[in-house]
């Protein structure tokens, strides 16, 4: 037996007998997955006791190092573990921010010290990590953060605002970029720290966006503290630090699409079939095997194809990859086809939907069945899909500069 | 299926882009397309690609070809159309030799695959009729029973390749009506059979074209492909195989463009800067970019299906063609438009490229035609 098939086994034989047999079958959506923290939400009654058993090999991250609690797993281990836990139908262990953007970039540019007191929580899903970046005046002009860090003894002393801070109502942490130096270039005057958020000069309203739900939300600092032990890469280091991350982030919005960069959406990537094909066939009819309307058939089909074409580029640039290449610029076009993509395929089901797509609120035996609804909310939801971690036009000006080298 | 080169076709890649470059450029195409001849392409460039191995690449060993497949094709096809190569290397050896190639019998293989993957002979498939489109069933030339053979009758237009062709391969009804699938036969006729006739056709990209007459023209049986009444899903292969072909030189062609017009984004001056510093402008040249890419992706995916023969490989050809006809039409209609007036020039060669997008955009099936056929064979 090879070490990768004799491993398989151990992993089986440790999902079988330890994980809660109830978990089973539950949804890989990452809406419904679990997010861990303090205040964590369970979206099963088994999921807290599941992400511990599971956090105790290292599973809920499991290519990160064993010495801070990570799995220690090869890519090809981790193939293995991903395809045990399918066949088990049982869901991913913990999800969010720790494990997605601020655990990679603590492994990359964090001490020994930080990595050692912040990534086993993230493993374990003690805490969980909002992100602290844009603020009321700096959205894509993100180096021009304005929140003012000042030092006082052990400590920097935070006073600003910081907006479109995903679920900051429900975290514990946050990673900031912070002003330290308003004299300097505005790039290198920013710095990239941690701090708890359970303090009284932490504040955290939710924002209700045009969807009606409040994913976001506004973090008021006033005179709020963070241990100097917790900045990250050294003082005037952060916009190196906020850009590795940014990538982190791109490469998870990514995959919400399917880049077939996440755990997620692997086995969505392999599947072709077009579910847009079934709600027209639905809503507009079927003549002789064909959807009924051709103007709709032919929309349905122009998004099915270029999302083919899109799930072939992500494949193209993973196998570029395993056979050694280095990253090629093909990946730089993911965030903004993708979520372009995703808005188009949106309005379509809207129009296929017709007027049932007009609903906000309803019964269950009123006239918008519960699919129309929150297709209006998912439609919503979806504007702000080019909008969040780098808009369409900050990525385009990303390929004029990086890729076509066009100039300034 | 690995969407990656291989060390083999990176330096087939390498040999066929030196070749490209070495052969004269865009200017050689000019210079032929002014030089009065109907011909439109070099016969010895012909010859020279098939000194390198290039009319080969695609053919099984059985028939003295490489058996590279058509990943590799597409890899030369793609150097080629970076240079707007007008020889008939996709009509004679990626359509009409390959449905010899895949009906001919063992004779009629080895008398005419032979000559054509030396490059001495040149072979176009005689197929469009007035009103047929893409329609490969739309076939109404007659082919009658004689007694050791048939007889054909009938005109066929936009014959690729087909002026100064030396043999053709015809599409004719044996029986039943135009655009039924059944009673179609493929027949090998050679250029200088009594009762042949070709005109060129002039197109607006210059390459090679003709209307051929085939009028009381005696053909052999033992010049049949394939069964007869059953030559259609011949066709069919060999118009996706050439389909294939033609997407690869169409991402050279889109490459080509793309490149030249950020270079002159990079020269050009207006207003005292650089138009490559204006936003407007760089945002239209990484949308292109974004496209070009796509159909990289779904142009080595098609040419890998139907080399590995997978379910789904007619899908991916209608996503390859689909995807390159709206790309390279869009790339080079960016292209002229950013190069301004000069790109209106016929002296300038980046119009060039506009031209044979689309050309190249109404062969074989323009998107339109492609998503339809790509619904039909998912079920919808």
């Amino acid at each position: 037996m090879s070490d990768l098939e004799s491993f398989r086994a151990e992993v089986r034989t440790f999902l079988e007998k330890e994980t809660p047999g109830a978990i089973r079958g539950a949804s890989f959506s990452s809406d419904q997955a679990y997010w861990g923290g303090r205040k964590a939400e369970l979206p099963h009654p088994e999921s807290k006791r599941y992400c511990e058993i599971m956090a105790s090999r290292g599973y809920t991250a499991p290519t990160w190092p064993k010495e801070y609690g990570g799995g220690g797993l090869s890519a090809a281990e981790a193939k293995v573990l991903d395809q045990e836990l399918a066949r088990l139908k049982l869901p991913i262990p913990l999800t969010g921010f720790g494990l997605a953007m601020i655990g990679p970039t603590l492994l990359q540019f964090g001490t020994e010290a930080q990595k050692q007191e912040h990534i086993p929580k993230i493993v374990r899903g003690e805490i969980r990590w909002c992100q602290g970046y844009s603020e009321p005046g700096a959205g894509s002009d993100l180096a021009a953060v304005a929140t003012s860090a000042r030092i006082e003894g052990e400590e920097l002393v935070l006073n600003g605002q910081k907006i479109w801070t995903s679920y900051g109502d429900k975290s514990d942490w946050m990673f900031a970029l912070v002003r330290t130096d308003a004299n300097v270039k505005k790039q290198q005057g920013i710095t990239f720290v941690l701090f708890d958020m359970a303090q009284p000069g932490v504040e955290v309203r939710p924002i209700r966006l045009i969807s009606g739900a409040s994913p976001f939300c506004e973090t008021f600092l006033t005179d709020a503290r963070a241990k100097q032990s917790n900045i990250i890469a050294g003082m005037g280091n952060g916009w190196t630090v906020a850009k590795a991350l940014l990538g982190h982030e791109r490469n998870m919005i990514g995959s919400v699409f399917g880049s077939g960069g996440s755990r997620t959406s692997a086995n969505a990537a392999k599947t072709n079939r077009n579910p847009l094909v079934d709600l027209a066939r639905e809503h507009v009819g079927d003549e002789a095997g064909r959807i009924a309307d051709p103007v709709v058939r032919d929309r349905v089909t122009q998004i099915g194809m270029d999302h083919r074409a899109f799930m072939l580029t992500i494949q193209r640039n993973a196998d570029n990859l395993k056979a050694g290449h280095k990253p090629g610029p093909e990946s730089s076009i993911f965030k903004i086809y993708g979520t372009e993509l995703n808005q188009r395929r949106e309005e379509l089901m809207l129009s296929i939907r017709g007027p049932r797509a007009l609903g906000w609120e309803g019964t269950d035996n009123g006239p918008f069945a519960p699919e129309d609804l929150a297709q209006t909310r998912t439609w919503l939801r979806s504007r702000g899909n080019t909008i969040e971690g780098g808009t369409s036009e900050v990525q385009l000006n990303i390929i004029a500069k990086r890729v076509l080298d066009l100039p300034d | 299926m690995q969407l990656t080169l291989n060390d083999e076709q990176r330096i087939l890649a390498g040999t066929a882009t030196s070749f490209a470059k070495g052969s004269g450029g865009v200017a050689r195409m000019r210079a032929l397309r002014d030089g009065g001849g109907k011909q439109a392409y070099d016969k010895n460039v012909l010859a020279q690609m098939a000194d390198l191995g290039f009319t080969s690449i695609a053919f099984e060993e059985r028939d003295g070809g490489l058996g590279l497949g058509l990943a590799s094709l597409v890899i030369v096809t793609e150097a080629l159309g970076r240079v707007l190569a007008p020889e008939p290397l996709i009509p004679s050896l990626a359509l009409a030799a390959q449905a010899v190639a895949l009906g001919g019998s063992d004779a009629l293989r080895a008398r005419v695959l032979g000559p054509a993957l030396a490059g001495t002979s040149v072979l176009a498939l005689a197929q469009s009729e007035r009103g047929s489109r893409y329609d490969l069933s739309a076939v109404a030339l007659k082919a009658e029973r004689s007694q050791d053979g048939f007889v054909l009758g009938g005109d066929k237009i936009h014959v690729w390749g087909g002026f100064g062709a030396d043999g053709y391969i015809v599409s004719a009804r044996t029986s039943g009506k135009p655009r039924e699938p059944k009673g179609i036969t493929l027949f090998y006729v050679p250029a200088d059979a009594p009762g042949v006739s070709a005109v060129a056709e002039v197109r607006v990209d210059a390459q090679n074209a003709a209307s051929v007459r085939f009028a009381n023209v005696a053909v052999q049986a033992a010049d049949m492909i394939g069964a007869e009444g059953e030559g259609l899903p011949i066709l069919e292969r060999a118009t996706e195989r050439a389909t294939v072909a033609l997407c690869g030189e169409m991402l050279g062609g889109m490459s080509e463009a793309f490149e030249r017009t950020v270079t002159y984004l990079k020269e050009r001056k207006q207003f005292g800067v650089l138009i490559g510093t204006f936003q407007a402008l760089k945002h239209r040249a990484a949308k292109l970019y974004v496209e070009i890419e796509l159909a990289r992706s779904a142009v080595m995916a098609a040419a890998r299906a139907l080399d590995e023969q997978t379910e789904d490989a007619s899908a991916l050809v209608s996503l390859a063609k689909a995807r390159v006809s709206d790309a390279y039409c869009l790339v080079a209609n960016e292209a002229v438009q950013m190069h301004g007036g000069i790109g209106m020039t016929d002296e300038h060669e980046i119009g060039f490229f506009m031209k044979r997008a689309r050309a190249a955009e109404l062969t074989f099936g323009d998107s339109a035609y492609h998503r339809d056929r790509y619904a039909k064979l998912q079920g919808y």
